[in-house]
């Protein structure tokens, strides 16, 4: 279900015949198959699927965290195929936020340590770094745990550091990869009211990959995959 | 770069497994900085024995005053030569003395080989670092002995009013002597004349010539070297020390440094293993730190870095234990004057900064693996860990 028509601006990703097999052994184990796809900038996107119908996989491409077997991916104007390593991970740091379903925050970090991580990639000075993670944390209501370490804070409260992570280098783009896959309904409802907060007035680019309808009711359109072909 | 207070906060996390890995390569560190304090206090020992205006002067080929011999008339033609200097009293700083060994009791049933030296007018205004602390000189002619200091207790009777007995004949001690640590403090002094007839010698052992100054030092090593009607040999006093203790401290050394180097190896795979732990139970983290940009050199470094710490802590470790035995003194035979030795570990800012890069640097070894085996981590294995 879409609450928003397809996004008519520039696209923010582009997959033009992108296909993904990975070899198990001798084994060739095709996930992705010739998928065609273009995100706009702004958009907030949902993929649905059953497991194994190469959802996360998709997600991987669009991120750079991994590359087609063929067919070209392209966001924000770059073709990640051409980007070695080194490259990518430079554009990640400047281009990506990353949310995950298990938050995968740094246990022996505080919230605000945590946030503060891919700043540690950019030019800021230490006080605006500073400045920058207590925007983050009090865009999600975290203002006041800054000093506390994620196994002294809920679920869905290091779920909101992990999105205060993910956007607190500005980036054009949000991969969160079930997001509220690991909360109970209000934290997961909590955090999808901040995804709208992101999408709708701070124009970030969303892509979200979940198995919760209710999850991807609040994107603007939804994909569904299914052995790796989107339907 | 991946923040240094992580790598710190993830150790202390993990305490237990870091503690004993600490305490391992502290162990090795601890071995390493003893084994070179132990050394360099032999080498204080006997090399600080040396004044750089004195010159120790031995029959040619001799290696030590023990199997060194010099006629009475070498001692006088020495000191007509135009370098040497001379006493309050006006004679020339030449004197002849004599080494041998005795045996005095230590303890109910042991024995220990100690120096003793006979001793001329000159001894000790030849050697200003020689100074009496307790007692007095022995007198001439008598057979009155004083102590190196390092001697005091070690035999049930060498103490300042006590009485030796060696060469069947009694010998009161009637001083103590200390030499800034050096050799003359594992000596008794007595009479040389005295200590002849006691030993049935008629010659000297050597004679340690006082110059005008450290300048004249060499012209007058070369003109004992060519004058024809000697066959001896001068050295430099700190020299013919130096010389004395390499032997033992090369052995301690290289005895030492080979046992820290085996258990090094055994460190090393601690640090490996604790390290290699590390990283597994951390894939998932380093797996984010990748995704979210840093660089596989950056996760590479900080897993370094990290073992680093742990080598690092090791090294104060080692070298605080070490530190703590600046205070134990022991007493060895010096097989190459096969007379006891009494030392301590003598520690330096260079064995300290030692100690402490090789623990850093066994850190760094047994980090290595493990660091590359994060850094070469699928990021979207690590992070489905």
């Amino acid at each position: 279900m879409s609450l928003d028509a397809p996004s008519a601006t520039a696209p923010m990703v582009r997959l033009q015949g992108v296909s993904k097999t990975y070899r198990r052994g001798t084994v060739e184990v095709p996930v992705l198959a010739g998928v065609d796809l273009t995100i706009g900038t702004g958009a907030f996107e949902a993929f649905m699927g059953p497991s194994g119908s190469g959802k996360s996989t998709l997600l991987n491409l669009v991120s750079g965290l991994d590359r087609p077997t063929t067919g070209v991916v392209e966001v924000a104007g770059r073709d990640l195929a051409e980007m070695d390593d080194r490259e990518l991970s430079d554009w990640r740091a400047a281009h990506v936020g990353f949310v995950f379903q298990l938050y995968n925050l740094i246990p022996v970090l505080t919230a605000a340590e945590n946030v503060e991580l891919p700043l540690l990639l950019t030019p800021l000075t230490r006080g605006e770094r500073r400045q920058h993670v207590a925007a983050a944390l009090e865009l999600v209501g975290l203002g006041h745990r800054v000093g506390h370490r994620p196994p002294q804070m809920s679920g869905g409260e290091q779920q909101r550091v992990a999105i205060a992570r993910a956007i607190v280098s500005d980036p054009d783009l949000i991969i969160a990869d079930e997001p509220t896959g690991d909360l109970d309904r209000k934290a997961a409802e909590a955090v999808l009211d901040l995804f709208g907060v992101l999408h709708r007035d701070l124009h970030k680019t969303l892509v979200m990959v979940t198995h919760d309808p209710h999850a991807a009711e609040r994107a603007g359109r939804v994909h569904h995959l299914d052995k790796g072909v989107l339907q | 770069m991946v923040p240094l207070f992580y790598n710190a906060r993830s150790l202390w996390a993990r305490r237990l497994s870091t503690g004993l890995t600490v305490v391992g390569l502290g162990l090795v560190v601890f071995v390493f900085s003893a084994v070179l304090m132990l050394a360099n206090g032999i080498e204080s020992a006997l090399a600080s024995g040396g004044d750089a205006s004195n010159v120790v002067v031995l029959r040619k080929g001799a290696t030590s005053e023990l199997v060194s011999g010099l006629e009475r008339d070498a001692v006088r033609i020495l000191a007509t030569e135009p370098q040497v200097a001379s006493g309050a009293d006006g004679q020339p700083l030449v004197a002849g003395e004599r080494v041998v060994l005795l045996t005095l009791p230590s303890g109910s049933t042991k024995a220990m080989n100690t120096s003793a030296r006979g001793i001329s007018a000159e001894s000790f205004e030849a050697r200003p670092e020689v100074q009496l602390v307790a007692g007095r000189r022995p007198r001439p002619g008598t057979n009155e002995v004083v102590l190196g200091r390092s001697l005091v207790g070690t035999s049930p009777e060498a103490t300042l009013g006590g009485e030796l007995r060696f060469a069947r004949q009694r010998w009161p001690v009637v001083g103590v002597i200390a030499a800034r640590g050096g050799a003359f403090e594992s000596e008794v002094w007595a009479d040389a004349m005295r200590l002849g007839t006691a030993f049935g010698r008629d010659d000297f052992s050597s004679a340690v010539v006082r110059l005008r100054s450290p300048a004249e030092v060499d012209a007058f090593v070369k003109r004992v070297d060519a004058n024809p009607r000697f066959t001896l040999e001068a050295k430099p006093e700190p020299k013919y020390w130096a010389d004395q203790a390499s032997g033992l401290a090369a052995f301690i050394r290289v005895l030492g440094l080979f046992v820290s180097f085996v258990f090094s190896v055994g460190a090393v795979l601690g640090a490996m293993i604790t390290m290699y732990a590390q990283v597994a139970t951390r894939v998932a983290e380093l797996g984010m730190l990748r995704a979210v940009g840093f660089r596989r050199r950056s996760v590479l470094a900080s897993v370094v870095v990290e073992s680093a710490m742990l080598g690092a802590a090791g090294g104060v470790l080692g070298a605080l234990g070490a530190l703590a035995t600046r205070w134990i003194h022991i007493r060895t035979l010096n097989f190459q004057t096969f007379a006891a030795v009494s030392f301590g570990f003598s520690p330096t800012p260079a064995i300290l900064l030692g100690a402490l890069l090789f623990g850093t640097a066994m850190g760094l070894l047994g980090g290595l693996l493990p660091a590359l085996r994060a850094a070469r981590l699928s990021i979207l294995d690590a992070l489905r860990a």
